[in-house]
């Protein structure tokens, strides 16, 4: 702990790579108690209700675990199934050793200055870990949920899939209906172990004036299987993350999706990496990107790093009133026998199609609301139904603002 | 009825039709013959009224309403459906959503896609990686559902199997209630004058006239409709001395 201290010192001030550099000053990081909840129930309708659209169900009716954390506290941790842990992660480094073999094990505490502070002024955060063998049939739900105003909300998870197991997690981050501005800072390290399965759906359900920083590194051993999907589809003041796997076991299997909407003033940029560095090994990023007035980045890159792999990112975005969409997809073959591709497409919703569905008796706005809703469903293999339905959810939710 | 009255069409700066007169009678279905480029899909789109052609001069009657200048869905809404040679593809917009719209969602889309041999495709993007023949089986899925009184077909047949063809000819003679014999109690006279539905059909090569019994042809050439005949003497006769020549004869 020593060590990563004084790595994390030395990177106090050190600016990160990529997106506007944020003024941690401005942000207080105090701690802010709340009361632990025994029961989820016992949250405030208010509070419940902007957890849900982040995909958080306080009856926990299909959820195998579930943590939430507001602000600075974990107010509630449980695992309703045998073979899943589900543990605020303050507590499992004082309880557990074994937490100390992950920690900072694949995310580098000198990165920059948010991995800095989340080391220095750690507030809370979770370990999820599905034990070896084990199938979790419920997903697990984690919640980062922010009320105070101006707040920095420092958090760093542990997401574990044992050897041969299969865990689902659905995380949902959300502010209170009347936060406005804050900073939140979220180190999340993934394990996918040999033959595990592991699929992480993110919902960010942001205030305007929120700042965000994830920090994310993922590994996926022999035969794993890791689905990261990131839905933000609310507005954001600043949003910055690019978050890496590293493919390093044979037949491994990693796919980023993601989907973006950039509301006016919203400055976003997210991007996907990965690494093949083994044999057979198998990457896919997918991408989509509707601005109507806000900055999108839209991000990709894969390391193809030995013969026999493949990958393929795909980057498509939607201009549909006013903004931005850069597109950045890099392939790095360094070896003979990769096989790597990508298509990107940036522009506006074509006529012919809105023509076509209007021949069929849509107007005019409800064939380009139905094209922009098929424009951000992607069929996501692998991925459990009700996942995709919280998927489905958020992007009709939000479709109302998108148009 | 359908009724086109000496009109003229523009495509960016070119004029594309030129004095063209239509009449389609309740009931009655038409085949539109034509060379490549003659304007044939041209007058299709025209009458389901897509923007990009210009109507000039002259005007469109349908069911006693002016639809010259209507737009593309109130034309749909009030009962004219397309059946096209090359729809666009629409990602993440699934097959049986499609049908849903098209039926207003009052359909049971699984039976309807029976019919047309396509209860495989319903869950797969609408027209993403389609091969001709399941574009045509998908658009007349789309035309089932919809259900409109004037139907147009450009090419259906084109691109479609041999395996699928009979069930595509008969299929559009059913929506277009021109097999009169598979009904039942009523008679023959009685069913042809309650027929209310009308076609327009453009084919190239003449199979669809195997499967729907056509009311009459039309030629096509140049921007200009020459020739009004019985479809399958027009054929021949294209078959036999070619569009030109059969142009010739009809001036």
């Amino acid at each position: 702990m020593r060590i990563l201290n004084e790595k994390a010192s030395k990177a106090k001030e050190k600016k990160a790579s990529l997106g506007p550099d944020i003024n941690l000053e401005e942000y207080s990081s105090e701690h802010t108690p709340h009361g632990i909840v025994d029961k989820l129930e016992m949250l405030s309708d208010a509070d419940k209700e902007r957890m849900i659209l982040a995909g958080i169900d306080a009856n926990e009716e299909g959820r195998s675990g579930t943590y939430v954390q507001k602000d600075t506290t974990a107010i509630f941790s449980q695992s309703k199934q045998e073979g899943l842990e589900v543990i605020p992660i303050k507590e499992a480094l004082k309880k557990f050793d074994w937490v100390q073999d992950y920690y900072w094990k694949l995310v580098s505490v000198d990165t920059d200055k948010y991995t800095a502070r989340a080391q220095l002024d750690l507030h809370d955060g979770y370990v999820i870990r599905a034990l070896p063998g084990s199938t979790v049939i419920y997903p697990v739900q984690a919640c980062l949920y922010l009320e105070k105003e101006g707040l920095s909300q420092n958090v760093h998870n542990i997401i574990i899939a044992d050897e041969g197991s299969e865990l689902h997690i659905i995380t949902g981050c959300a502010t209170a209906a009347h936060l406005r501005s804050g900073l939140h800072v979220g180190i999340s390290e993934f394990f996918v172990k040999k033959n595990a399965k592991l699929s992480f759906t993110m919902i960010h359900h942001w205030a305007e004036e929120m700042m965000v920083r994830p920090r994310s590194v993922g590994i996926v051993e022999e035969g794993g299987l890791f689905l990261n999907n990131y839905i933000c589809m609310r507005p954001v003041k600043s949003l910055q993350m690019y978050p890496t796997t590293y493919l390093a076991g044979k037949g491994a299997v990693a796919r980023f999706y993601s989907l973006l909407v950039g509301s006016p003033n919203s400055e976003i940029d997210v991007g996907g990496r990965m690494y093949l560095q083994e044999e057979d090994t198998r990457a896919e990023i997918v991408s989509r990107a509707i601005t109507n007035g806000g900055n999108i980045i839209a991000r990709g890159d894969l390391i193809g790093e030995v013969p026999g792999i493949r990958g393929h990112l795909e980057c498509r975005g939607l201009i549909l009133n006013g903004g931005t969409i850069h597109a950045i997809p890099e392939l790095q073959g360094k070896i003979d026998g990769v096989e790597l591709s990508h298509e990107a497409a940036v522009g506006k919703i074509a006529q012919d199609e809105i023509l076509y569905l209007m021949s069929r008796g849509l107007t005019e706005d409800e064939a380009t609301s139905t094209i922009v809703r098929g424009f951000l469903s992607v069929d996501i293999p692998g991925l459990p139904p009700v996942l995709k339905a919280e998927i489905d959810r958020a992007v009709d939710l939000s479709q109302h603002d998108v148009m | 009825m359908l009724i086109i009255e000496d009109l003229k069409v523009r495509l960016g700066d070119k004029e594309i039709l030129r004095h063209i007169d239509l009449e389609i009678k309740q009931g009655e279905t038409h085949i539109l013959f034509g060379p490549n480029g003659s304007g044939k899909t041209s007058l299709l789109m025209t009458i389901m009224g897509y923007p990009q052609y210009k109507v000039t001069a002259g005007k469109i009657y349908f069911k006693g309403q002016d639809i010259t200048h209507m737009s593309i869905n109130e034309r749909a809404k009030l009962g004219i459906g397309m059946s096209y040679q090359r729809p666009p593809s629409i990602h993440g917009l699934k097959t049986r959503q499609m049908i849903e719209i098209c039926s207003n969602n009052g359909a049971d889309v699984n039976e309807l896609a029976e019919q047309v041999n396509f209860l495989e495709f319903l869950d797969r993007d609408i027209n993403v990686g389609f091969s001709g023949g399941e574009i045509k089986r998908s658009e007349l899925l789309q035309l089932i559902a919809q259900d409109p009184d004037l139907l147009l077909f450009d090419e259906p047949e084109s691109g479609v199997d041999l395996e699928n063809i009979a069930l595509i000819g008969n299929a559009i003679n059913h929506l277009l209630e021109r097999d009169i014999h598979s009904t039942t109690n009523k008679s023959k006279k009685q069913l042809l004058r309650e027929r209310a539905k009308m076609g327009l059909i453009i084919t190239h090569t003449g199979f669809i006239l195997d499967y729907v019994s056509a009311d009459r042809g039309q030629v096509l050439y140049d921007g200009v409709l020459a020739c009004r005949r019985y479809p399958v003497e027009i054929f021949k006769q294209i078959k036999d001395v070619g569009y030109e020549e059969c142009v010739r004869c009809a001036s």
